[in-house]
């Protein structure tokens, strides 16, 4: 079964209109990597989709980034850690007044959702006879140890997303600021931090000036998505 | 004067909790609502787990006389580090650090289990996610922004 989490400080409010969503644009099936045969986006999630404004999930898997999953067996283990959920790269590689992605940038994000959704299928169908299932010793190699850096970016957080539901909006952003300083690779905390500065952007994509630069400081070898580790993936995206 | 805690899941304002600088101290008898944990004789427990007291630091921790615990520093000893706002009497725990009292889940062997957690979906029904064992899932996180 799916369980959604939706990692959004301002709650219900914020993810309401997409958990059920109006018809999609041939942008955002280019921007997300989707093909329509993947999906039908009509009708409305049979599973549960939970709201988690404090991002604790995130700080239980120590997931940075989002689409992130994991995969979960029926005993309660953990057979792939965070990832990115099919995720990639290529938006990138965007005319951001055009927004236009490049047909070829395009094809491999969408080869990099449909492998990562067949990966998802094999396990499904054979469990751990899959070769996407990993045994626990990747698992475990996989995952990131929490630094001290790390538990103190994660207090700034949440505290930070406590002050600002508390109207207390300029200390909020003092501590979220901590944390994205503390962990510049999260861009979970960073695009909070982002929607938070501002409360007409509840809801919103926020792909403000600031959230740009940041993408744009990665330069050509710095990842917005840690490539996903699977047999058949396609690698990343480099343009030519 | 009273201080509000973030630990774990929980958030709580302690009328009796007292800030001294880097020091938290919570009343014994509010330890367990606002953090979790609770003094027993084998230690400070949570739930099924329990964590002795180094007896070199018992004394630095409680103060009998008030009957009060110093959770930042036990805290600390775990790993979990504490960011104060003074202004807003208001105290932020984070996660555990590896290899300061971290689960099986890194350090053990054998499968990782997946943390459980407890959130509410949009008509604030609360779902667990040990509420679907016996059914693989697929943690799906996603965000507005």
């Amino acid at each position: 079964m799916v369980l959604a989490v939706a990692f959004d400080s301002a709650g219900g409010a914020a993810v309401k209109d997409f958990i059920r969503p109006a018809e999609l644009s041939q942008f955002m099936f280019d921007f997300m990597g989707w093909d329509r045969s993947l999906s039908d986006r009509a009708s409305a999630p049979t599973y549960p989709c939970l709201i988690d404004e404090r991002h604790l999930v995130a700080e239980l898997y120590n997931m940075v980034n989002v689409p992130t999953a994991v995969w979960i067996d029926e005993n309660g283990s953990i057979v792939r850690p965070a990832e990115p959920a099919g995720a990639s790269d290529v938006f990138r590689f965007m005319d951001r007044q055009t927004f236009e992605i490049p047909r070829d940038a395009a094809e491999v994000g969408k080869r990099t959702k449909t492998v990562y959704v067949e990966a998802l299928c094999d396990w499904i169908e054979k469990g751990e006879k899959s070769r996407h299932a990993l045994a626990p010793e990747e698992v475990r190699r996989r995952m990131r140890g929490l630094s001290r850096d790390d538990s103190i970016a994660a207090a700034s957080f949440r505290l930070g997303v406590w002050l600002a539901k508390r109207g207390q909006a300029e200390a909020a952003q003092k501590y979220l600021g901590d944390a994205v300083r503390l962990r510049p690779e999260n861009w979970s905390f960073r695009r909070q931090r982002i929607v938070l500065s501002d409360p007409a952007l509840t809801g919103q994509f926020a792909a403000t000036p600031e959230y740009w630069e940041a993408v744009q400081a990665l330069g050509e070898d710095g990842r917005y998505y840690d490539p996903i580790r699977m047999e058949g993936m396609p690698p990343p995206y480099r343009a030519k | 004067m009273a201080q509000t805690i973030l630990y774990g899941n929980q958030v709580a304002t302690v009328d009796g909790a007292r800030a001294d600088g880097d020091h938290l101290w919570v009343p014994l008898g509010e330890l367990e609502h606002s953090t979790g944990w609770k003094l027993q004789p084998q230690g400070l427990c949570r739930g099924e787990a329990c964590v002795p007291l180094p007896p070199d630091r018992k004394h630095d921790w409680i103060d009998e006389g008030r009957g009060q615990l110093d959770i930042a520093a036990f805290a600390g000893h775990l790993g979990a580090l504490a960011v104060h706002d003074v202004g807003n009497d208001a105290w932020s725990f984070g996660p555990t650090m590896s290899g300061r009292g971290e689960s099986e889940r890194q350090q053990g062997s054998g499968p990782v289990s997946a943390p459980d957690f407890s959130l509410p979906d949009l008509d604030g029904k609360l779902h667990s996610l040990s509420a679907y064992r016996g059914r693989k899932v697929f943690l799906f996180c996603w965000a507005s922004w």
